[in-house]
């Protein structure tokens, strides 16, 4: 009986001129409407429409972009939530981090799933990409893609890098120190990129908000936007590829 | 008969550079300048040009404080303060491999870096370990009343001793 009421609700949830306003076609019970579903929903386009079944078992790809983008998504959500109780200045940063570990309710969940999902974004990309490469699913047609993979990559890292910085205390103040030192060996560039990288010649509060805004806008919307191509071009430079084919690998062998 | 003028023909004016093709071109030039300029304003910006970090001089003491053999330490600007026969010379504490703080082993003569095991002798010369290059020399002057002045910004050649 419940199962008929709430059918019968959602069917004529769907009849009504609002939901009609925001999505046009109807249920999806037929093979268009289920095209359709896909097609004019912005966040599901850049899917493909149809995909073969044996594409979404885990030994295919192991699900390694996925979990990067999950951790990526998780990411962003526990950050902004972050940044509700974050001063990026000397001393409140290490104090902020500090309330956010004892007094916030679940502010030290809340940082924990930030770093752990950090971590964990770095490892599955790694994964990802010798996924990728040892099904050589890097070549053509997807050659661009993988470039844009590997510029992912370096966004990652330097994310995770930028985060390193901001609770402001002894791991993150050397961690920066050592970090930077290591651009001021880049020849001819090293000495002036560290300058703009820190605002200044020491690690100190201009350190401490640059790498604030390198970490919460401009490599966040960096990576937006980058895995926006990416994953539009995985649908359209053919879908994924898993492991080689048989005949392939036969070909390969002689 | 003189040959009647043919008619332009449709590639001959395709080749013929015209206002529009002028017009568009200096546009597309001056957003290009604007694009570069911009890039170069920003750049500038991006340069902070007064700096509220602390000073990089320090006060050593007298001459006569550094009998030969005296080495001493000075925590905030990271620099060692060695004396020498008839003379002062001042060293970085900064490890010249990543930037960690070195520390003076008094008991084997020897400064020693806690993050990556680079070892120093008392002229700042590497005696083991990955650091690159030597610990530089830093300025050592002397103020109107006498006293020793050590400028961590400022390095000078590799044995250069300050004599009082």
């Amino acid at each position: 009986m419940t199962t008929l009421s709430l059918d019968s609700a959602f069917r004529r949830l769907r009849e009504t001129d609002v939901y009609r306003s925001i999505v046009r076609h109807g249920a999806a019970s037929t093979n268009r409407n289920r095209s359709l579903v896909v097609f004019e929903n912005l966040f599901l386009h850049v899917h493909p429409v149809k995909v073969r079944e044996k594409t979404l078992r885990f030994t295919h790809t192991y699900w390694l972009g996925g979990i990067a983008l999950a951790c990526a998504l998780i990411l962003t959500a526990t950050g902004v939530l972050l940044m509700f109780y974050y001063h990026p200045s000397v001393p409140q940063a290490y104090r902020d981090m500090k309330e956010l570990e004892f007094v916030v309710d679940n502010g030290l969940f809340l940082r924990n799933m930030h770093r752990w999902a950090a971590h964990l974004m770095v490892f599955a990309t790694f994964l990802h990409m010798m996924r990728v490469f040892f099904h050589r699913a890097y070549r053509p047609p997807r050659q661009f893609n993988w470039v844009i993979g590997v510029v992912l990559l370096i966004v990652t890292l330097l994310l995770s890098y930028t985060g390193y910085l901001l609770p402001w205390d002894q791991l993150a103040f050397w961690g920066v120190s050592v970090g930077t030192s290591m651009a001021k060996e880049a020849p001819l560039v090293g000495e002036k990129s560290r300058f703009l990288l820190l605002g200044g010649n020491i690690v100190s509060e201009n350190a401490l908000l640059r790498f604030y805004v390198l970490h919460c806008v401009v490599l966040p919307v960096a990576l937006v936007l980058m895995l926006s191509v990416h994953i539009w071009r995985v649908r359209k430079d053919g879908g994924v590829q898993g492991p080689p084919e048989e005949s392939a690998r036969r070909e390969e062998v002689r | 008969m003189p040959e009647p003028p043919h008619d332009i023909t449709n590639e001959e004016v395709q080749d013929r550079p015209d206002r529009r093709d002028f017009l568009s071109r200096l546009g597309v030039g001056a957003c290009a300048a604007a694009a570069v300029g911009s890039g170069v304003v920003t750049l500038d910006f991006l340069k902070p040009k007064v700096l509220f970090e602390p000073p990089t001089t320090f006060r050593a003491g007298d001459p006569s404080d550094y009998p030969e053999g005296t080495l001493r330490f000075n925590k905030e600007q990271k620099a060692y303060v060695i004396g020498r026969p008839g003379g002062v010379y001042a060293l970085s504490a900064v490890c010249t491999h990543l930037g960690c703080i070195t520390r003076f082993l008094s008991d084997q003569s020897i400064i020693a870096c806690p993050c990556h095991g680079s070892r120093f002798d008392l002229e700042g010369n590497v005696v083991e370990g990955p650091a690159p290059r030597p610990l530089p020399w830093l300025e050592v002057a002397m103020d109107s009343s006498g006293l020793l002045i050590v400028d961590t910004a400022i390095t000078v050649a590799h044995g250069k001793v300050f004599k009082a």
